[in-house]
């Protein structure tokens, strides 16, 4: 994919929250919130910051590879998926109905092009993420492994199994992103199960935390994302001291939708 | 009572199946250098010592965490990796069932999850370590492929024959030390049962440490003048029902022995296969839906009915049904 401009990529995130609203309204079905509040993020990585190839191929060797731990925001990634290229935009007419390769969460078994694991049991996406980085060490793969988590999705044990591995063996080619929006199914994640002092959790666990305020506005995304990367490509010239050179890009984003587009790009 | 007894199988030495697995890694990351293996903390317990220090760049020590051992395996195959996971069988599969059915199972991912200390036979530490679902809970996955070698020289064979296979494998192996009664360097062929021992009165259907059980009782039956045909289903799934059912239209009733629970076991897969198509009497040598509990592996298996002494009267309480 070549890079777009940063009009572009405005351009191509109102196409995408359009997607998402007609896919998620058609079946009245879907998780349309986050999946509203990630837009940005998705898009800047589609279409900015990862180098990848929509000719799809499921070891992704020689590509930057991105994988959705929270996967119920799954309308997003199928929208900038199929925007740019991985299968024809129409499909997106079938997400969430019978026979569709569009599942309610992303999934491997109907063979979508982009998707490289089922997610959607949250708290896994990390672990394997860092399988996939571990993988292209091994290889000399040189390329970066994004992920996506949820907030609310850090009450699970797992991720904190995973984020102690990082740790431990040094995995720098990982980028992991929090969708930081402070919302959960049962309201509030200070009142669910409050997240607390979250930069502190992660630093405390060896990793290094970038903060992104505006999670819907291009540049500021761009500019963590960068950050991120930059933030690796330091620690790497390091031969000493690499213990803290993987990068978190946390991000707050409003994702709460309350029915009318007119509050969907709101940020916090 | 073994050295009385006439044998069709006999063995000079005895080891555990885990050290099966462990040489069966070894051969298979020489064979195949995107052979990776992952352990919870249990190396000397899976016998993965060999595999770290001939391969260092290629094993991966992920600590007390099995969830994430299971994710970071998933994640391995999409870069071509064919990772071994390791641990006791309770934590390979009840404690990650979730991430087994979601990152390896419907996602299809290339991992084999290696468990031992299945079942009774892991012995003194008790009912909290000796899991009686793990072949129910695999089975139950699609996609999954379910072994369950019975020595040392088939858990070998079948480690480095699960490598080559293209899909996710469960291979379930033990504890004790136990006969070594399979020929060194066997062809392992995943899905195909072997039968060991010809015979036309029943026929004696055995998985892991039952198969010894079970050519035991096969002498002790012959002693009675009853001939039990005796097969090794080292693959629970996919099933061999050719093999089964070839056998049973000869005998006619059929007693299956296996480290497991009742329910959810090789008993029950044979159960259903004859339930289609061969109905006819048949008898459960497993654990009757209960834990286990803390002992020596010889008298849990004498306590809990899984000894040779066992397969024989089920063989004549399936006999006795036979019209």
């Amino acid at each position: 994919m070549e890079q777009q401009s940063l009009d572009q990529l405005k351009k191509i995130s109102s196409q995408v929250r359009r997607d998402i609203l007609r896919m998620v309204h058609a079946v009245q079905s879907g998780h349309p919130g986050a999946s509203l509040g990630c837009t940005e993020f998705f898009t800047a990585l589609y279409f900015h910051e990862m180098k990848h190839n929509p000719a799809f191929s499921m070891s992704g060797e020689g590509e930057d590879m991105f994988f959705l731990s929270n996967g119920h925001i799954s309308p997003v990634w199928y929208s900038v998926l199929a925007r740019s290229g991985y299968f024809k935009t129409e499909e997106l007419a079938t997400f969430r109905k019978l026979n569709s390769r569009l599942q309610g969460h992303p999934a491997t078994e109907e063979g979508l092009p982009g998707i490289r694991i089922a997610s959607g049991s949250l708290g896994q996406g990390l672990s394997v993420a860092l399988g996939v980085a571990q993988a292209k060490k091994l290889n000399q793969d040189p390329h970066h492994v994004y992920v996506l988590m949820g907030d609310g999705e850090l009450q699970e044990g797992q991720i904190w199994e995973a984020a102690m591995y990082a740790a431990h063996y040094g995995v720098d080619n990982i980028i992991a992103t929090v969708d930081y929006n402070g919302q959960q199914i049962d309201g509030p994640t200070t009142a669910v199960m409050d997240l607390k002092n979250l930069r502190a959790k992660w630093e405390a666990f060896g990793w290094e935390v970038i903060e992104t305020k505006k999670g819907n506005d291009m540049e500021a995304v761009l500019a963590g994302l960068q950050e991120a990367k930059a933030s690796r490509a330091k620690g790497s010239q390091s031969s000493i001291s690499c213990t803290q050179k993987w990068a978190l890009a946390w991000t707050l984003w409003w994702a709460r939708i309350s029915g009318t587009a007119s509050h969907l790009a709101m940020n916090s | 009572m073994e050295q009385t007894l006439d044998l069709k199988y006999t063995y000079t030495e005895k080891k555990d199946t885990r050290s099966g697995f462990g040489d069966g890694l070894v051969e298979a990351g020489k064979q195949n250098p995107n052979v990776v293996g992952l352990c919870a903390d249990l190396i000397g317990s899976l016998k993965m010592g060999d595999f770290q220090k001939a391969f260092p760049d290629r094993f991966f020590q992920v600590g007390i965490a099995e969830a994430n051992m299971m994710g970071l395996a998933a994640g391995m195959t999409i870069g071509g990796k064919i990772p071994f996971t390791g641990t006791f069988a309770n934590f390979s599969t009840g404690r990650v069932y979730d991430q087994i059915r979601q990152s390896i199972a419907y996602s299809g991912k290339n991992v084999k999850i290696a468990a031992s200390h299945a079942g009774l036979t892991l012995g003194e530490d008790g009912a909290t370590h000796q899991i009686l679902e793990d072949i129910g809970l695999m089975k139950m996955l699609p996609h999954m492929c379910v072994i369950n070698p019975c020595d040392y020289n088939q858990t070998k064979a079948a480690t480095i024959a699960a490598a080559a296979y293209e899909g996710p494998v469960y291979l379930r192996f033990g504890r004790p030390s136990w006969p070594i009664f399979t020929p060194k360097d066997q062809v392992f062929e995943i899905g195909k049962g072997w039968k060991m021992i010809e015979g036309s009165d029943v026929t004696l259907i055995a998985t892991g440490h039952l198969v010894w059980e079970s050519v035991v009782a096969e002498a002790l039956l012959r002693q009675e003048g009853i001939r039990a045909e005796v097969i090794n289903i080292h693959t629970i799934k996919p099933l061999d029902e050719t093999l089964i059912l070839d056998s049973v239209a000869k005998t006619k009733c059929v007693v299956t022995a296996e480290e497991h629970n009742i329910l959810g076991g090789l008993g029950e897969s044979v159960a259903r296969t004859l339930a289609q198509n061969f109905p006819c009497p048949q008898e459960f040598v497993a654990v009757m839906d209960s834990f286990g509990e803390s002992g020596t592996p010889a008298q849990l298996m004498e306590k809990y009915g899984l000894n040779a002494a066992a397969i024989v009267a089920k063989a004549k309480a399936a006999l006795a049904r036979k019209g």
